[in-house]
């Protein structure tokens, strides 16, 4: 029964989600309301199991002096220092303890993360564009071109060329035609492969989820 | 002599009149145009109601003709309010307010079904309103069915009668031929190399929900590697996203371990919760993989903006990469970074192609099929579009089309 009963739960909510999608008359018509609410319900308490998961895991680290144990007092002094502000003094109200740590620590850290991705997009690019097969090769003629297409000396080194032949057109183009027809297919395949996994689930042909065969 | 007053007389009775004449024109002309903006617009005609269709009754869609001082003659109206009542009589609410060139308008607004409305439409500008005839009574009927996806129910049906044949089929024992996915392939030799090396594996089940499909099917080969590591006596580490998640991989690493024959060797620290941030989790992930310095590090499931992130930490400590997702915008970013990459269906496919499960396989013989259907059906209509022939493609808008009328 621990395995049936997660199944039959499952082929329920599964076979009524894909009627409610057809059939907007009650009691149809609210279930996908009724089943994200209670989804959020259940998401506001797996936090609580998460945050304590999360709490017991570097506990654990500094009690048994684990490597880089120091890191978890860190860790809890961020999660201590955001929470008990947020929580009990002068809660989320703006010029509020916890509204200065969110503003002045908590969003130029996060700032600065997504500032990395910069660096990496060049590191990447260099390894990418290394024209040692012919695949590689066509993907960096493509990106120079979309590059100087993009930008105005693109337009200005080409401005010889009649209207239509231009470095930005071709750029567009590329994006337009050939990227965006690749893009299709993976969409496409990307479906299929969506219906045929959420088929098998609902099915219980597909229960690797459940922890096994 | 007698010639003379008579001239003087009519120079002197034009010289009047000319003016006068004139300053008639422009007071009558004036008054004219100022009549035009003082009276209130006129107000609007054939107001229609109708049913809003495929819904569950809490729409009514209410269309008119323009003010003739919207489209042109004053040209000063500002906008309409739908009122409406449950009685002609009224008393009449407003309901919605468009702007000026607007003739169209959806009330959704608290409308129970099976009951009798009203509507007028209220035409203003900065000097009054004028109301329209009372149009009605219309009802909000709820709908059986939403017409609207009948397109999609057809392809439903024919992509699940092909999938549930397929799945018999292979059920019979029939083989299937399924191409090779070198990322798929390349698992063994990763966990194989993490063994060696004395080393953990990082496993990254994106930054999503357990209800999206992507995590889902993320969940379904994180199963397969958590047998795989157990067999080869590695470890496997498991930064989650989201709390959810968190409980299903635990309990699916868990089980992997259990099916292995190793339960011991379960750590249930190595399957854990860090933030639902995203760049926070960025921070714990990188931090883990630059300390720990993971021999493979797998990211599979659904990713955003955080992938290169990632992908790129993990290539500067020398770790073997496979990613996998159907992110279109993130799969350049894991090719470029990492050593193989699941493309969008290939995530889907993962979990039959390791399973190597006779029903799973079906079910991607399947998917292949209908994947033909597709291709055949966008090449024909490519090719007769080109010859101007619209007939191919107004089939598929055919049934919706006979079950409107």
């Amino acid at each position: 029964m621990r395995r049936e009963i997660p199944l039959i739960i499952t082929f329920v909510c599964g076979i009524t989600m894909i009627v409610q999608f057809f059939i907007p008359h009650e009691p149809f018509g609210s279930m996908k309301s009724y089943f994200q609410q209670s989804y959020m319900i259940i998401a506001a308490f797996a936090m609580i199991l998460g945050i304590c998961n999360l709490t017991k895991l570097h506990v654990n680290k500094i009690r048994y002096k684990r490597p880089h144990w120091g890191y978890s007092i860190v860790l809890l002094a961020g999660l201590a220092g955001m929470t008990i502000p947020g929580l009990f003094v002068g809660a989320i109200k703006e010029g509020g303890i916890f509204d200065f740590l969110f503003k002045n620590v908590h969003v130029p850290m996060q700032s600065t993360m997504f500032s990395l991705l910069a660096f990496f997009v060049a590191s990447a690019s260099y390894r990418a564009f290394r024209a040692r097969t012919l695949d590689a090769a066509l993907l960096l003629v493509a990106g120079f071109i979309v590059m100087l297409g993009r930008a105005p000396i693109g337009d200005a080194m080409t401005s010889f060329l009649p209207e239509g032949g231009q470095m930005s057109d071709v750029a567009n183009w590329i994006m337009a035609v050939p990227n965006t027809a690749g893009q299709r297919a993976i969409m496409m395949g990307a479906g299929l492969g969506v219906v045929a996994t959420s088929l098998r689930v609902i099915l219980g042909i597909e229960r690797s989820y459940l922890g096994g065969d | 002599m007698t010639r003379r007053p008579h001239r003087f007389l009519r120079r002197a009775v034009l010289s009047l009149a000319l003016p006068m004449l004139l300053f008639v024109l422009l007071v009558a002309t004036g008054h004219a145009q100022s009549s035009a903006f003082d009276r209130p617009p006129a107000p609007v005609t054939n107001v229609a109601l109708k049913d809003a269709p495929d819904d569950a009754g809490g729409a009514i869609t209410i269309s008119w003709t323009l003010s003739p001082d919207d489209a042109g003659g004053a040209m000063d109206v500002i906008g309409y309010d739908v009122r409406r009542s449950t009685s002609p009589d009224g008393p009449f609410q407003t309901v919605k307010s468009v702007p000026r060139g607007s003739s169209e308008a959806a009330d959704e607004t608290d409308l129970d079904s099976d009951v009798n409305y009203f509507y007028r439409v209220v035409v203003k500008d900065a000097k009054g309103e004028a109301p329209s005839v009372v149009a009605g009574p219309v009802q909000a009927k709820v709908q059986w069915f939403n017409l609207g996806r009948l397109n999609t129910l057809i392809a439903t049906i024919i992509y699940i009668t092909l999938l549930l044949y397929f799945i018999f089929h292979a059920k019979k024992g029939k083989k299937l031929f399924i191409r090779r996915l070198a990322g798929l392939d390349a698992l063994d030799e990763a966990v194989g190399r993490a063994t060696e090396m004395g080393k953990p594996i990082l496993y990254v089940p994106g930054i999503s929900q357990i209800s999206d499909v992507a995590t889902i099917a993320s969940i379904n080969i994180l199963s397969g590697v958590a047998r795989t590591v157990a067999e080869y006596n590695t470890r496997v580490i498991v930064p989650n996203y989201d709390p959810i998640v968190m409980t299903v991989a635990q309990e699916v690493v868990r089980e992997g371990f259990l099916a292995a024959g190793k339960p011991d060797a379960y750590d249930e620290h190595d399957v854990f919760y860090v933030t639902t941030n995203q760049f926070a989790f960025v921070a714990a992930v990188d931090g883990i993989m630059v300390r720990e310095k993971p021999a493979t590090n797998l990211f599979i499931g659904m990713f955003f903006a955080e992938s290169l992130i990632l992908a790129e930490t993990g290539a500067s400590t020398g770790a073997i990469q496979i990613a996998g997702t159907d992110a279109v915008a993130q799969i350049p970013f894991f090719i470029a970074a990492c050593d193989y990459t699941l493309i969008g269906e290939e995530l889907y496919a993962a979990s039959a192609y390791l399973s190597r499960a006779p029903l799973l396989l079906g079910s991607l013989k399947g998917q292949d099929w209908m994947k033909i259907c597709l291709i055949g059906c966008i090449a024909v209509g490519v090719v007769t579009l080109l010859f101007g022939i619209e007939s191919f493609r107004d089939f598929f808008e055919t049934p919706l089309m006979i079950f409107r009328q």
